[in-house]
């Protein structure tokens, strides 16, 4: 009898510690002999603390279980799957579940994350093997075939970048983790460095053999410290199982990562802020051209990749090109990760193929406002991403449709609000968040943002409200065109679609006196 | 995760540059360097200044800017107790401005202030990646999630010597 009760610090925070401590009591006082294990979350968080145990049919889950309710499962035989209340039935078989694809998170809550036998069952380091048996050139070409795109919310082919990162000249090269998960709403790259660390360092160990990189560096912000020491002891494992170091897997080639942990600067999510940091400096960004691909890290080409985006590559390498591109629509293939958040009745994370409708994800999986008031908003793609009406949410999940709508889809973050919300208010801490965090370099957004709180505080105690309207849209305008990089230039978004969709949240006293965002 | 262990050593300046000499050949030692310091001590001593840019061949004014950058690193000692309490959008959504009303009452200071009895920092921070089950709230590098205004006291509490 096996019982699986997650470690994820997010179950944690909802009591799981708590449950596994009780669960362990009780059985030692029944004397029942059972093994526990601290698994990942599967990112069904309304249902954490989420308790699965193993049965011939497969995992069955209990869920929420508290401390409290331990007696009464034991008494309903719960670790060999007997009925109660909590019984939710097979994993795979929950709904919210059974609707996913599975590919990035596919071990995520299914394994303990720093078990390499685990790992290795349930075929990890598959992708690694084939590419120590392939060329760079062969191993970018699967890459770029299976459509791979930038997770972080750029969207940039992988393929490519690694290809500009392969032709440079030899000499030392980096692949450059980044776990500087700093967008609201968005918590997957810290699931998984808790879930499947192993999953991220085969895929930076891939981009190393594919670039000619042999020196890795996973940057983790200081708001994830459970994510750091998970990362820090998978590294240990691998280094003395041979998966990391001189020779990969007994290949001769080398490959080695560290981890650095930022210091609560959100600029440092922006590649090149975070080299800066990296090398010890200040957050502060650097102006493009040279890509870091050319001129990266300490001057030397360096794969700058977002964390999910590294921790697909060996599913796509052990499971071939075709098989992840035959997912996903257009020009967006694959599995995105979503992570449905604020006031929904479900939040959690859910790895859906791209061209998933945003009505399928909130309503859907989410199944609507936890509060049971009518939806109004949802931002979708973090802090910089735009406010999305109800009647938006027939957008389809993928690059372009979010960005044909005015959007981006970022990171993959989606945050519902409902009607009580006061879309003025939203609009106003978009520029806060932007003054707060901007690293100063460049003025459109340094000077900018601390405006654009002025002028939307104006606005909102109905003060020259035409001017200052005329005098809002000018500052998105300069924001957008003129910032060197995505804080400062997407600040504008949530700005301009709060304008656009929510016009009556601006008009309070005074008549809306119309504005073109 | 078990519950972090607060409390830091005094000042020592040998003990500094001994941890100083120990990470200064790492690539971009600074930002390490100041983490392990700021974990021993509490906080970046002024007399840590001149240490860090000797080691590093910076300037006083490239370490300062980098201490002063970083809104995690500290000039002064830390109250005993961190309190984090995020106000980004997904807690926002579902009650964070009372969460952290709620706190400043008990505490007895504003956001980004120290407690009345000097015991706790009440911190503000911006995602704490727990955003499925807002609002979220860290003390001393501990979270808590699904935290509602009436909850906050009895966390408090629990850390309360």
């Amino acid at each position: 009898m096996s019982a699986w009760i997650p470690g994820d610090s997010g179950a944690c925070s909802v009591g799981a510690d708590d449950v596994a401590r009780a669960i362990a009591a009780e059985a030692e006082a029944r004397g029942l002999p059972a093994d526990f294990h601290r698994n990942g979350s599967r990112g069904l968080y309304w249902l954490e603390p989420m308790v699965e145990v193993d049965t011939a049919g497969g995992r069955v889950a209990y869920g929420p279980v508290t401390p409290a309710d331990v007696p009464g499962l034991f008494d309903a035989a719960f670790l060999e799957g007997g009925a109660h209340p909590l019984r939710l039935g097979l994993v795979a078989d929950i709904p919210e579940f059974a609707r996913q694809d599975r590919v990035t998170f596919r071990r995520s809550g299914l394994i303990e994350p720093l078990s390499i036998d685990q790992y290795r069952a349930e075929g990890g380091f598959a992708g690694l093997e084939a590419a120590l048996a392939m060329t760079p050139a062969a191993i970018i070409e699967a890459v770029t075939a299976s459509g791979l795109r930038g997770r972080g919310g750029a969207g940039f082919p992988a393929g490519l970048k690694w290809q500009t990162v392969l032709d440079q000249p030899a000499g030392p090269k980096y692949i450059v983790c980044n776990a500087d998960e700093g967008d609201s709403g968005t918590f997957a790259d810290r699931m998984l460095m808790e879930g499947d660390p192993f999953s991220i360092l085969e895929g930076m160990t891939i981009a190393g053999l594919a670039t000619g990189a042999a020196e890795g560096y996973l940057y983790i912000r200081s708001e994830y410290p459970a994510a750091a020491l998970a990362m820090a002891d998978a590294i240990q494992l691998l280094q003395d199982a041979g998966y990391l170091g001189r020779s990969v897997m007994g290949s001769g080639r080398a490959f080695d990562v560290q981890v650095r942990i930022g210091a609560g600067a959100y600029i440092c999510g922006e590649e090149t802020a975070l080299l800066e940091s990296l090398e010890g400096k200040k957050g502060v960004i650097r102006p493009r051209p040279p890509l870091p691909a050319v001129q990266g890290l300490f001057g030397r080409p360096t794969v700058v990749n977002n964390t999910l985006t590294l921790a697909t590559v060996p599913a796509i390498l052990a499971g071939g090109a075709d098989a992840y591109a035959a997912h996903g629509v257009g020009r967006s293939r694959g599995t995105s990760v979503m992570q449905l958040a604020g006031n929904v009745k479900r939040p959690g994370l859910f790895e859906v193929p791209f061209g998933v409708t945003l009505d399928e994800l909130v309503n859907g999986c989410g199944g609507g406002t936890a509060s049971g008031r009518p939806l109004r908003a949802v931002q979708v793609g973090g802090p910089l991403g735009a406010y999305f009406p109800a009647s938006m949410l027939d957008t389809p999940i993928d690059y372009e449709a979010v960005s044909e709508r005015g959007g981006m889809l970022g990171h993959g973050g989606v945050v519902v609000f409902d009607d009580t919300v006061d879309m003025a208010r939203q609009a106003r801490f978009a520029m806060e968040f932007c003054a707060i965090e901007s690293c100063g370099k460049c003025t459109p957004c340094r000077i900018g943002s601390t405006r654009g709180v002025e002028v939307i505080d104006r606005i909102i105690a109905n003060e020259e409200r035409t001017m200052n309207f005329a005098l809002l849209d000018d500052l998105l305008e300069v924001m957008r065109d003129g910032s060197l990089c995505g804080l400062g230039g997407l600040t504008p978004l949530p700005v301009s679609s709060a304008l656009r969709h929510f016009p009556e949240d601006f008009a309070r006293t005074a008549r809306h006196e119309g504005v073109t965002p | 995760m078990d519950k972090a262990t607060v409390g830091f050593a005094p000042w020592d300046a040998a003990a500094a540059a001994t941890m100083i000499a120990e990470m200064q050949d790492l690539p971009g030692a600074c930002l390490p360097i100041l983490h392990r310091l700021q974990g021993e001590f509490g906080y970046i001593h002024d007399e840590a200044v001149p240490l860090i840019a000797g080691a590093l061949a910076l300037s006083l004014a490239e370490v300062v800017g980098v201490i002063e950058f970083y809104s995690d690193f500290r000039r002064t000692p830390p109250a005993v107790h961190q309190v984090q309490v995020c106000l980004a959008e997904s807690c926002q959504a579902v009650g964070s401005a009372a969460l952290a009303e709620r706190l400043t009452e008990v505490l007895g200071t504003e956001i980004g202030g120290r407690s009345a009895d000097g015991r706790f920092d009440l911190r503000p921070v911006y995602c704490l990646g727990n955003c499925a089950c807002s609002p979220a709230l860290m003390i001393d590098g501990l979270l808590y999630g699904r935290v509602t205004p009436d909850r906050a006291p009895q966390l408090l509490a629990e850390v309360w010597p």
